[in-house]
């Protein structure tokens, strides 16, 4: 085996095959608590502080389902447009792994709560291209593992490993969709655009963070191509580890390269769990079985069906926030954006996030302005989309209303914004920790004024003179000797003020 | 004084003719005195059955209303409920000095109501045996014969009643483990109907057949205990939200010694071929008496009965091997090999090799087989169709009966080490028991004679939540007997040896 990785140009590609998509979203659920017990679900606390009898799965405990979990999944099932169960089940899959507490995972196998769907996808161009969804189901979350030592950070040659159970039992739904067959060399955008589309519904049903980072969505990628001239599909790969909308278009893309050079040398593709590498941008296999796994899926014992009555599910359906789409379209109307413009927005993902920052309070100008110049720009600095910056709409709408009130001038609240990102806090404890109050107290401008007035007397003779203009050269002083915390217009205010 | 009822116990605690710490006391010293040959229990916790009998003294001497109308009476508990402040082995080496951090539901009502808890007791590993015999601790001795078994899984608790070193305990009866071990110690055992009560703390053997019951020496002890332990938990999902059923007042009724108007069914199906004459006899007796009671007989077919004890063997070891999974070193028990050059997967297979005895391995391998792809429909599902089909059985005969009757086991009490090395032997054991827990409704054994001096049962089965019906028919029974044969069956029981 040679190390390198042949790989066809994407045109032959695209020429030669046709690409067949399956996209399996996991998404973890921002319920209070877990999936069957009361433990809280919150992110980053201390490990193993957030466990009880049951998520570590002790002898003799027991699952008690969460009500406000499967309320979750029929919304997201309904905004999917997909069928609700009259009656589905849990079932145990079997297989032991250390993050695993009771070596089972309580997971909906064959009696999904939702089915049957689509999801309408807008490309880049503005195509619309329609997505199956094959299924939507309930099942918790593992623990994690931390395999310390060995080259791979896996667990096969570690030294050690650390396990923490918070994340056990946190409840997620797996949102699978149906073969996407027929996008040809669109295939990498269509898998981008589908799990932005889909980030950005879970984010209007208020469900998930939805955070690729922090794994509150998570996104597998299965690829298999098919010779222009075949009637069957493919054999597939699933890759794992793909942890951002830009790492679902490279990867796609790369199995796609990958797969055609394989198949064009010969080769045949394996059905194997691939990794993505986000450095290389490439994917390797993992671990290969020697025989496939099985699961022993049988229904879950210790859980009763879900019957979810039908008053229920019209009740839900009546709960459905504005879509993502069809809130852009009212924006657009409101905003009196050309097509081009929305589009343009809606690339950079930015619309939802001016509207949520207008939701919370900011004019809607100036909150397009921040989005699309200032975070963009970080955006970009850090290689991330808009929305995964480490800042909310609301913290963004708390900065403008800093500068609106005065508090801030337009410098700090970049300084602000600066520190948000920087994970300092909140705008307003970042304003306190920084310093970076505007001085609004005169008399000490007025000090840092007559200090600039007595360093510069020619100037200061020039504005006596009257020539008003050269005040600039004083109040630019003060500000650089009071760091930029000093509102300009009021400093010019009592430069003139002293040259009376 | 250990001779008496529990529910005499009650009345002499209640009216401060004994005090509780008496009561303790005098059991704790029986068991002083005759454990060592019996071997009912894992554990013994002197203080602690001391501390709360004293606070049930206070309660009565404040004039304080009583917790329940057990309260004071001493209770000795399955080692399969999880209990804090001792250790819960399930009679597994896997689970040695395992110390739970939860008490079991029915653990912690035994508390509320003001039960003083001397230990626990013995029992087949994780409750897979008919003997006691695959305890990992050593054998339980029948008070009747000491070199016969005292059944199983329960042996541990109907040993405890027999040798009088406690006047009730708790069992769990999955196949029948509650009930023959009554049936072969000469006391009563009830498997109320699934789901009431909870399983919440109650290490799970086969989650869809388990159930927490009564074990007493009279049948109005065990209403009186089942009134204690029954009830809605919402910690068990499968928890019936229903009121317990008057199953005190059926035995107040039953005791008044008329049946007429009862329809009783004897199930074709449980008798002749395999069941020793002995045990026939004393069936029969019991059944003229019943008769004599006004009790109207007649005999119902329930064909797939003859499937039950198959299915239960493909159902019970797939639920187990699932259960017992989560054994594998990482969290707590038993751990083998971790020598810091093996893997965890090693350490698992290691720690499961020596912690599990042969009966439990043989089961967790049965079921592995049983849920494999593509055994799966032939296996688990067909015993899932039998299971409906036992279901319906007992529909049709509970249309023409108000219960159902049988010899509670097959045989009396074998000798210790007769079955060990023939599973099918020892599997038969539960054969008139089984019915019940894959249907899931109620169903009790009570003494109806001896065989060669060795007590038989009689099994009186009745629909689901309708517990009440055979407690009623038991109690008239047993009053019925014990005029007849002038006084309980149970104090015909062979003085023991007592060590000094």
């Amino acid at each position: 085996m040679t190390s390198t990785v042949e790989l066809m140009d994407y045109a032959d590609v695209v020429a030669r095959f046709d690409p067949v998509l399956g996209l399996e979203v996991h998404v973890e659920l921002s319920t209070n608590t877990k999936m069957f017990c009361g433990c809280p679900t919150a992110f980053g606390a201390e490990p193993n502080t957030q466990v009880c009898p049951t998520c570590l799965g002790l002898p003799g405990s027991l699952p008690a389902l969460n009500g406000k979990a499967v309320e979750a999944a029929i919304r997201i099932g309904l905004a999917l447009n997909c069928e609700i169960a009259e009656w589905c089940r849990f079932a145990r899959k079997n297989y032991f792994y250390p993050d695993m507490p009771k070596n089972f995972q309580t997971s909906q196998y064959d009696e999904p709560i939702a089915f049957d769907g689509y999801l309408d996808v807008t490309l880049e161009d503005g195509e619309v291209v329609r997505v199956g969804i094959e299924r939507a189901h309930m099942e918790e979350d593992t623990g994690k593992s931390l395999h310390v030592g060995g080259a791979t950070g896996r667990i096969h040659g570690a030294d050690y490993s650390l396990l923490d159970y918070n994340r056990a039992g946190v409840p997620l739904i797996e949102i699978v969709t149906k073969p996407i067959t027929g996008t040809g060399e669109r295939a990498p955008e269509v898998a981008r655009a589908y799990v932005t589309a889909l980030r950005d519904l879970l984010k209007a049903l208020d469900v998930s963070d939805v955070r690729m980072d922090q794994g509150s969505l998570r996104c597998d990628a299965n690829v298999s191509l098919m010779a222009k001239d075949a009637t069957e599909f493919g054999t597939r790969t699933e890759t794992k580890n793909v942890n951002s909308l830009r790492s679902v278009e490279r990867a796609v893309r790369h199995e796609m390269t990958r797969q055609a050079a394989v198949l064009a040398a010969g080769g045949s593709i394996l059905q194997e769990t691939r990794h993505f590498d986000e450095a290389t941008g490439h994917t390797s296999a993992g671990r290969r079985k020697e025989t496939s796994e099985d699961y022993r899926y049988f229904p879950e014992p210790d859980l009763v069906p879900i019957a979810p009555s039908r008053e229920w599910v019209d009740e839900l359906r009546g709960t459905l926030p504005e879509l993502p789409w069809e809130r852009r379209r009212r924006i657009q109307a409101e905003w009196g954006l050309s097509d081009a413009e929305l589009r343009d927005l809606v690339n950079v993902g930015a619309v939802d996030l001016i509207a949520a920052t207008a939701d919370a309070g900011a004019p809607a100008a100036e909150a397009r302005s921040w989005w699309v110049s200032y975070l963009a720009q970080q955006a970009n600095t850090r290689g991330v989309e808009l929305a995964e910056l480490p800042i909310t709409p609301a913290q963004v709408a708390a900065v403008i209303a800093l500068v609106a009130d005065g508090t801030l001038t337009k410098a700090l609240a970049r300084e602000v914004v600066d520190g948000v990102l920087a994970g300092e806090g909140e705008p307003a404890e970042v304003v306190e920790k920084r310093g970076l109050k505007v001085v609004s107290d005169d008399s000490a401008l007025y000090a840092a004024v007559d200090e600039a007035l007595a360093a510069q007397p020619d100037v200061a003779a020039k504005i006596r003179d009257g020539k008003v203009a050269a005040a600039g050269a004083i109040v630019g002083a003060v500000m650089k000797a009071t760091k930029g915390q000093a509102d300009a217009k009021r400093v010019r205010e009592l430069v003139l003020e002293r040259c009376q | 004084m250990i001779r008496k009822t529990a529910a005499e116990l009650a009345d002499l605690i209640r009216t401060r003719e004994v005090s509780a710490v008496e009561v303790a006391q005098a059991h704790l010293d029986r068991i002083a005195e005759v454990d060592p040959a019996v071997h009912a229990f894992l554990h013994v916790d002197t203080e602690r059955a001391l501390n709360a009998a004293k606070a049930v003294d206070e309660d009565v001497a404040a004039g304080r209303e009583l917790a329940s109308p057990l309260a004071g009476v001493p209770i000795a508990v399955k080692d399969v409920l999880t209990m804090q402040g001792a250790t819960t082995t399930c009679g597994s080496r896997i689970l040695e000095g395992w110390h739970p951090p939860y008490d079991a539901t029915v653990v912690r009502k035994l508390l509320a109501a003001g039960m003083v808890i001397l230990g626990k007791t013995n029992m087949d590993e994780f409750a897979m045996g008919s003997s006691t015999e695959n305890s990992a601790y050593g054998v339980t001795r029948n008070p009747w014969d000491l070199d016969r078994i005292p059944g199983g899984s329960g042996g541990g608790s109907s040993a405890a009643l027999a040798a009088f070193e406690a006047p009730l305990a708790i069992g769990t009866d999955t196949g029948g483990s509650i009930r023959q071990p009554g049936a072969v110690t000469g006391t009563v055992g009830v498997k109320p109907t699934y789901g009431t009560v909870s399983r919440y703390g109650l290490v799970a053997f086969s989650s869809s057949l388990d159930q927490a019951g009564p074990c007493a020496r009279t049948v109005l002890d065990a209403a009186l205990l089942h009134e204690v332990i029954a009830g809605h938990d919402p910690m068990d999902s499968t928890s019936i939200d229903a009121p317990v059923p008057p199953v005190v007042a059926a035995v107040r009724e039953g005791q008044g010694g008329d049946l007429t108007g009862v329809r009783v069914g004897i199930v074709t199906e449980l008798g002749g071929d395999g069941y020793q004459d002995g045990v026939l006899a004393a069936f029969h007796g019991a059944v003229e008496q019943l008769r004599a009671l006004g009790a109207e007989i007649v005999e119902v077919s329930c064909p797939s009965f003859d499937l039950a004890l198959p299915a239960y063997y493909l159902i019970a070891p797939s639920e187990a091997s699932s259960n017992l999974a989560r054994f594998d070193a990482m969290r707590y028990g038993l751990r083998t090999g971790d020598d810091s050059t093996r893997s965890a997967e090693d350490v698992m297979s290691l720690t499961r090799e020596a912690g599990f005895g042969a009966e439990v391995k043989r089961r967790i391998m049965l079921g592995t087989y049983a849920l494999s792809a593509g055994y799966y429909d032939a296996y688990y599902g067909s015993a899932q169709k039998v299971r409906t089909l036992i279901t319906r059985d007992f529909a049709a005969a509970f249309d023409k009966v108000d219960v159902l009757i049988s010899p509670t086991t097959p045989t009396t009490a074998f000798r210790i080490g007769e079955r060990v090395d023939d599973p099918m032997a020892m599997y038969r054991a539960d054969l008139c028991t089984i019915p019940a827990n894959m249907a899931g409704n109620a169903a009790l054994s009570v003494p109806c004679g001896l065989a060669d001096g060795l007590p038989v049962g009689l099994q009186i089965m009745s629909p689901a939540l309708q517990d009440h019906r055979g407690y009623r028919v038991a109690a008239a029974y047993e009053a019925a007997r014990d005029a007849a044969q002038g006084g309980a069956l149970i104090h015909r029981v062979p003085e023991l040896e007592v060590a000094h």
